[in-house]
């Protein structure tokens, strides 16, 4: 049975929609996976065995009455503890949430659950998705089943690495600075960050209002594609998302699948090549390029002048939002609570002090702080003030690139997975992995990564990225699965065919 | 550039309702001036007259239909409570000083 990991949610769709095989069996097949490889990958904070088989098993009903609830009725997902699950704890990664169970499901997972998905487990992630590597969880790392001794990414790394490992076909991750996109490129894997306003984030606790977006963790684009159409669509509960149809993502994927590009303008971002990226990922991302000249695409040089600035308007308009967000961990409604020692009968204030401390861990703090700092006055308009202003420069280079190009192309990550603990305590170290995929959130643009190859000098996956206007996340489709279609081709099957077999402990 | 100082992020912790202990502050003061110092580059890249953008695809007046949607029952909204409520109600520590 185990071969049914092995598919991809396409696959597994057909094969329940001809009977050929049940979800009961598909669903149970992936928890024995997850039994057999996560205690090494790490990728699951809670497993619902029960929960998914019920799922599973009224997703057979439906089939066999001949009334699926959607193409993916049945395939089961993987859903990022960042998203509330109504019966299911809810941890953000974090201390201060640890053993909540939300009373309520988030409209991504209330959708997932409408479409027929049975929800495997909650994915583990950097502490309220602050990080790029999954080592600020509270509950200790994720481990990459490329080497289980170098990060997953993050802050989605247990979602990227859960589908890396084959212990779910489907993940759900978020994306505020590269969260989705990053750990799909150090993983092997593919990750899509909708357009700012595309998937709803009712339900999601929120790290930066304004950056946060939910999104598709997958082995395929054509399965980003199907889950896209899941979670994506207008919803009333939250005040940003989008009032448009969900664009044709599912037929953008197939489309690009044949390799489609002629006559499509794609533009090289300059400012996101060449110094700062490892040899080995600029070399595959090189090459990528040159697939897509092959096939008939426009190639050209864009400038994005600001670019070379969004990493420091991020760490300035993020902490700022999420110190706000934060402060609602009072320890009154929900959460941990903490008496301070030594404090008889402690004040509300005090009890809050105390939780705070014990329930955040630094980075976390570090970030708090920040954006304290950088909201406090006397600081605010050389800082936050600053911050808002550079973001409409970013956004206006994005307009001016999107005259000359369709879609604009990067590497998504400067490099391949580092070793776990190398640069926990050097946060602008760590904060360097977003460069690439951080002007999409500034400017709400969709983006996608999927795998350029194995960097020669270390062997590890890297990724290509590719971002498109806003609301056009079919283009990043098109030309995600055109990328996919020709590179696989190249390498003579899929890439994750050659990441170790994590149950043989060759790994 | 204003180097953040050790007393000024106990400040700020105070502000955050953190109550960080003295080895905190002497770990995360250096790293928080290596940040700072990272991010200054913003000061010098937009002109006054640029705008700010606070949402990247900005929506306004947005509205719903004005009417009665389930909510949480009284146990949903109280079951994550970090105490037992007491008569359908938060328990939580006293509010007012001890002098009060």
């Amino acid at each position: 049975m185990s071969d049914l990991t092995r598919l991809t949610a396409a696959e597994i769709g057909a094969r329940l929609a001809s009977g050929a095989v049940s979800s009961v069996e598909v669903t149970q097949a992936h928890l024995d996976r997850i039994g057999e490889v996560d205690g090494a990958v790490h990728a699951f904070l809670h497993v619902d065995a029960e929960g998914a088989l019920a799922a599973a098993r009224a997703a057979d009903e439906r089939r066999a009455a001949g009334s699926p609830a959607s193409p993916l009725d049945g395939v089961p997902v993987a859903v990022k503890d960042v998203l509330a699950t109504k019966g299911l704890p809810t941890t953000c990664g974090s201390r201060i949430l640890e053993g909540w169970v939300p009373p309520y499901d988030a409209t991504v997972v209330a959708r997932l659950r409408a479409a027929g998905l049975p929800v495997l487990g909650k994915t583990n992630m950097d502490e309220f998705a602050m990080g790029s590597s999954t080592e600020h969880s509270a509950y200790g790392p994720t481990h990459n089943p490329w080497d289980l001794d170098r990060i997953p990414g993050g802050s989605g790394g247990g979602s990227a690495a859960a589908v890396a490992a084959f212990e779910a076909p489907l993940a759900v991750g978020t994306d505020t600075g590269g969260s989705i996109r990053q750990p799909g490129a150090v993983t092997g894997t593919v990750g899509v960050k909708p357009t700012y306003g595309g998937v709803s984030r009712y339900g999601l606790v929120a790290l930066a209002n304004s950056l946060d977006q939910a999104g598709p963790v997958t082995r395929t684009v054509l399965d980003a594609a199907l889950l896209h159409e899941v979670i994506g669509g207008h919803d009333p509960a939250d005040s940003t998302s989008v009032d448009a149809p969900v664009p044709s993502v599912v037929e953008a994927a197939r489309r690009g699948a044949d390799g489609d590009v002629a006559g499509l303008r794609v533009g090289v971002v300059r400012e996101l090549t060449g110094e700062g990226y490892q040899a080995g990922v600029q070399q595959r991302f090189d090459e990528a390029v040159e697939l897509l000249v092959e096939a008939g695409a426009d190639v050209v040089e864009v400038s994005c002048p600001t670019f070379v600035h969004a990493l420091a308007t991020y760490y300035l308009i993020l902490p700022a939002e999420a110190s706000s967000n934060l402060a609602k961990f009072d320890a009154m409604r929900y959460g941990l609570r903490v008496l301070p020692d030594g404090v008889d009968a402690p004040s509300a204030e005090e009890v809050m002090r105390a939780t705070r401390d014990k329930g955040f861990g630094d980075e976390v703090k570090r970030r708090i702080i920040l954006g304290t700092y950088a909201l406090s006055s006397g600081y605010f308009d050389a800082y936050y003030g600053k911050a808002q202003k550079v973001r409409t420069l970013i956004g206006r280079d994005f307009a001016a690139a999107f005259e000359r190009a369709d879609v604009l192309v990067s590497p998504t990550a400067p490099t391949t997975a580092f070793r776990l603990g190398e640069k926990l305590d050097d946060p602008v170290a760590m904060y360097l992995n977003d460069l690439a995929t951080i002007p999409a959130n500034l400017a709400g643009v969709p983006g996608i990564s999927v795998p350029s190859g194995l960097a020669d000098e270390d062997g590890l996956p890297a990724g290509v990225q590719v971002l498109a206007p806003a609301l056009a996340d079919d283009r990043v489709y098109r030309v995600g699965a055109a990328l996919e279609t020709m590179l696989t081709k190249a390498w003579g099957g899929p890439l994750l065919d050659r990441a170790p077999d994590l149950t043989r402990g060759d790994a | 550039m204003p180097d953040i100082s050790r007393d000024e992020v106990a400040h700020l912790a105070d502000l955050a309702r953190i109550d960080l202990s003295e080895a905190e502050i002497d770990h995360l003061a250096p790293q928080l001036a290596v940040i700072l110092d990272s991010v200054a580059s913003i000061r010098e890249v937009a002109a006054d007259h640029v705008p700010p953008t606070s949402h990247a695809l900005p929506l306004t007046n947005v509205f719903r239909e004005d009417v009665v949607r389930p909510g949480l029952t009284v146990e949903e909204a109280l079951s994550g409570a970090p105490v037992e409520p007491e008569q359908q109600r938060f328990s939580v520590p006293r509010i007012l000083g001890e002098e009060a």
